[in-house]
């Protein structure tokens, strides 16, 4: 038998959520502030938003971001992926800790460590930092995430059926795409999404292994922020947490669709 | 065979780089581009071990403002990872005695703010906390006086606070949720207060919970650089903020690689513990 939660638990539970969501909520309402300040309610307006849309340099950097985005985290999936296999189902082979390390560190790496560091390779194999350089960077941490929450799905996935269809005469790899991907293809595209969100967010490592034409979003932001606070941000700012919340809205109603007949 | 490739890119992206950072801390400034002249000739190793002396290490140790700021990451890192603690296990507590429908949507509600960026969910407090943002003009309506938060220590540990509260609550969470409600029984029907209860039964029990989460929290926020920035002042000294000032603002490579060397030195014994665990939880 459970015990509910008792009114300590309810109270702890929802002054957590109100320290969650509260800042993000101010900062969304105060961008439709007509006023610059933000101590000041002077009316609902909308004109911070018209006002970005004609910032051609910031919906340039949007695009770039984006575009780094998708790349990246491609790439991330297919290295991600091969990593859960190996971490799920490779066994003991050679190197075995050394590659779980590689693959758990970057996930709690400082930022200016990998940065510096993903730098430093950069400029000692000659490569111009840009647009290539950034995706780079990004696959290589985001590859962990992916790999994580994909062999998460792997390890409770029952390998009987993988070691049916080879007992049947497939080949491990046709095995595997016929028969292990279709099933863990929700945990994939879950790390594509993670992927893609993690790269857009980055400010530290895009800092460092980004050059001249290849200013992301965040970077705008940053440099922006650090002169002050200022609506235009609040506008980016909201678009950008409703974008994000649009994309997990349909990606939990297209996941529930597609496991709901699997489960019935 | 499906680890060839990650392991080629990791190896080269990820592991190789390492000792690029520490082979550039032994270098010279250079009025350059890249800005500094190697020490290091992998086909010379013997005049450079005779040569081998660590300036640019015995500049950060003579300069207090770097051991200053190597100590002053850690003593942030701790109180906010104990602060994390204190306010994470209550709410990862009340969540595991929900019923299952309500955790699952808890679950979901902690974790979503990990999907809304890092620095626009930092830049929210700036508005805040700011002389002339909500807090005070919250204050002010009530007829309070003003508070100066912004740019002190103190808007650094709400800011790391806010921003790792889900890598702390989830892992507690996870412990909490799997603990048999009958032990907690047992202990009251022996006649132990709830409060005893919950801290010889409940709390011994969660520790390997509470070791995640500060792990998952510890290694990240000794290298935290967005959060001292934006909210700190320029007495908030922290390591990866000096690395990032090296290194764009000076720059001067060799002494931001000396400095992440050292932060990665400081790591090795938080990142092996995490490494085990993870590996435990693997198996």
């Amino acid at each position: 038998m459970r015990r509910g939660p008792s009114v300590f638990n309810r109270i702890s539970i929802g002054a957590g959520l109100v320290f969650l969501y509260a800042p993000i909520l101010l900062l969304m309402i105060y961008s439709f502030n007509d006023s610059r300040a933000v101590n000041v309610w002077a009316g609902f307006s909308t004109r911070w938003y018209t006002a970005l849309f004609r910032d051609s340099q910031l919906m340039g950097a949007l695009w770039i971001t984006l575009r780094i985005g998708v790349v990246s985290a491609s790439i991330a999936t297919v290295l991600g992926v091969m990593a859960a296999v190996a971490l799920a189902r490779g066994g003991l082979f050679r190197g075995r800790t050394l590659f779980s390390g590689m693959v758990y560190a970057p996930l709690v790496m400082p930022e200016v460590i990998t940065g510096l560091s993903l730098l430093l390779l950069f400029v000692a194999v000659g490569l111009d930092r840009g647009f290539w350089t950034v995706v780079m960077a990004h696959a290589t941490f985001t590859l962990c995430y992916v790999a994580v929450v994909v062999q998460a799905r792997l390890s409770t996935f029952d390998t009987a059926l993988e070691e049916a269809a080879q007992d049947l005469g497939c080949p491990p790899w046709r095995a595997f795409f016929a028969v292990t991907l279709p099933n863990i293809i929700p945990a994939v595209a879950a790390g594509w999404v993670l992927a893609l969100i993690l790269s857009l967010d980055d400010l530290v490592i895009a800092s460092f292994t980004s050059g001249p034409g290849s200013t992301t979003l965040p970077m705008r932001i940053y440099s922006a922020v650090r002169l002050g606070v200022s609506p235009e941000i609040n506008a980016v700012s909201t678009l950008l947490i409703g974008a994000v919340a649009v994309g997990i809205a349909v990606y939990g109603s297209v996941s529930r669709r597609r496991t709901a007949p699997a489960r019935a | 065979m499906a680890a060839i490739a990650p392991y080629l890119w990791l190896g080269m992206l990820f592991a190789f780089p390492f000792l690029l950072v520490f082979k550039l801390s032994l270098s010279d400034v250079a009025l350059s581009m890249p800005p500094y002249a190697p020490k290091f000739d992998p086909g010379n190793i013997g005049r450079f071990v005779r040569a081998l002396d660590l300036d640019t290490y015995g500049r950060l140790v003579s300069d207090p403002i770097y051991i200053k700021a190597w100590l002053s990451s850690l003593k942030i890192a701790a109180i906010s990872t104990a602060l994390l603690v204190l306010i994470g296990y209550p709410i990862a507590y009340g969540m595991a005695r929900c019923s299952s429908g309500s955790r699952q949507l808890l679950v979901l509600a902690v974790t979503l703010p990990f999907f809304t960026s890092f620095l626009i969910r930092v830049y929210a407090w700036v508005a805040i906390l700011k002389p002339a943002g909500i807090l005070n003009a919250g204050l002010h309506a009530l007829g309070l006086p003003p508070v100066a938060v912004m740019n002190t220590d103190a808007a650094v540990y709400i800011g790391m606070v806010y921003a790792y509260l889900p890598f702390m609550a989830l892992p507690l969470y996870a412990v909490l949720e799997k603990q048999d409600e009958s032990l907690i029984e047992a202990a009251a029907d022996l006649g132990a207060t709830p409060f005893r209860a919950f801290w010889t039964v409940t709390f011994p029990m969660s520790l390997p919970g509470v070791a995640a989460g500060a792990l998952l929290c510890f290694i990240p926020i000794v290298g935290e650089f967005v959060i001292p920035d934006l909210l700190g002042g320029s007495s908030t000294l922290m390591i990866g903020k000096t690395i990032w000032t090296e290194f764009f603002n000076n720059r001067d490579w060799p002494a931001a690689a000396a400095a992440a060397t050292a932060l990665l030195i400081t790591l090795v014994v938080p990142l092996m513990l995490y490494q085990r665990q993870q590996a435990r939880v693997l198996r």
